[in-house]
């Protein structure tokens, strides 16, 4: 486990052509971790039948919603919570 | 009404086919079971118990949880460190996996659940998702425009309430824990249970209030 | 290119099942159906595929992602299920080419 709740991570603006649960949304986005939820098998490895391991943390990150979406319709301090797996974060 | 053609001795209400005909689909994955119980992959039994644990899945499950979170401060806590447990010391079957996490609205913040990537959904608590759940609109919407999407629902929240989205993108099912109406003070357990719907748990909807309930 | 071709590339870059965030003026049609004999069965089947080890969910949705876009907007939630496990399981060599297929002419 690299990250702790509270610090500041922003989400690899990578392109992955095979199967991942990194939404395109937030690629490049910059947030913060709000749980640490714990290690789990690696879903883009699994899909291909293998084990997923090794197990890598999974990680609750929170965004503000106008970073992600440039006509977010409310000022309202709203969120956006997100599962991510450890090897799609970057320390800021 | 659709056909029993094969045997199982579950017994679920039939609702008729609204749309009328049955599509190729249903032949196809009758075709496909066979075929898979034939090559001994899977089991008559096994999917005989599936359909019946699917079945017996429903929102009052869920509903059970949330009133007993509501009356009892320490269980309260106890849902919200670990969902899991918490259902298991109720009874439920929170099924083998995967991971449930109760999140709480309170005056200042209300949680919305979306599986923009798929449908992810607690269905072990909740029983299956609605079909508008798992709709290309709402999981484009709900991250997006997610006060828009509730005023769809009928649910307009102030501009000092904190909504907060939950993109369900791994294994963890996340389940809302809507506040507890006001008026309410005396109710019994069960009764407040009754308040708890489907859509207060998913974040679309408050829980009902007692004063909307007609007598 | 102009700020629109760079969005609709954008757009299209896409993933078929990436849809957070997706423009859409669609209203959300809240009609439910309870789920047919087959849809259950469906579900059924993956769920024993899985605990028997077979297909995994991660399988299961690589599955779904690898459909056609206008297949997959057109597809039922358990139709994309089915497409999924016919792909899955005939990588796996459990399904042979066109033995569902034949299965459902004779």
């Amino acid at each position: 486990m690299t990250f702790r709740a509270g610090q500041l991570v922003r989400i690899a603006a990578r392109k992955h052509e095979g199967h991942h649960r990194t939404p395109d949304y937030l690629k490049g986005k910059s947030g913060k971790i709000e749980r640490v939820h714990g290690s789990f098998t690696n879903p883009e490895t699994r899909a291909y039948g293998t084990d997923g391991l090794p197990l890598e943390t999974l990680y609750l990150v929170g965004f503000d919603q106008p970073d992600l979406w440039p006509r977010y319709a409310s000022k309202a301090k709203d969120r956006l919570l997100v599962d991510v797996y450890e090897h799609w974060l970057e320390a800021t | 009404m659709t056909e029993h053609d094969h045997d199982h001795s579950h017994d679920h209400p039939h609702e008729p086919v609204t749309n009328g005909e049955v599509p190729a689909a249903a032949a196809r994955v009758r075709a496909l079971e066979e075929l898979l119980v034939e090559k001994d992959v899977v089991s008559r039994d096994d999917i005989r118990q599936r359909i019946d644990w699917l079945v017996s899945r429903s929102p009052t499950d869920g509903a059970r949880l949330v009133a007993r979170a509501w009356i009892d401060e320490d269980f309260r806590i106890r849902l919200l460190e670990d969902a899991h447990a918490a259902a298991l010391e109720v009874g439920l079957d929170p099924g083998p996996s995967p991971i449930v996490v109760a999140l709480e609205n309170t005056p200042d913040v209300h949680h919305l659940v979306v599986c923009t990537l798929c449908s992810c959904y607690p269905k072990a608590l909740l029983g299956p998702p609605p079909d508008w759940y798992k709709s290309i609109p709402y999981r484009s919407r709900a991250v997006s425009d997610p006060r828009g999407v509730l005023h769809e629902f009928g649910l307009d929240l102030a501009d000092d309430i904190e909504l907060r989205v939950v993109d369900s993108t791994a294994d963890i099912r996340y389940l809302v824990v809507p506040e507890r109406p006001a008026g309410t003070e005396t109710m019994s357990e069960e009764a407040l249970a009754a308040l708890v719907t489907r859509d207060s748990m998913i974040g679309v909807a408050r829980a009902i209030s007692p004063s909307a309930v007609p007598l | 290119m102009s700020t629109v071709g760079r969005l609709y590339d954008r757009v299209m870059e896409r993933a078929v099942h990436d849809l957070g965030g997706r423009p859409t003026t669609a209203p959300i049609d809240r009609t439910e159906h309870e789920l047919a004999d087959w849809e259950l069965l469906m579900d059924a089947i993956v769920g024993v595929l899985g605990k028997n080890g077979l297909v995994n969910v991660d399988e299961l949705r690589r599955g779904i992602e690898s459909m056609q876009p206008d297949v997959y907007e057109r597809a039922s939630y358990y139709e994309r299920w089915l497409y999924a496990i016919e792909t899955i399981l005939a990588e796996k060599g459990v399904l042979s080419p066109g033995e569902l297929d034949s299965r459902l002419d004779t």
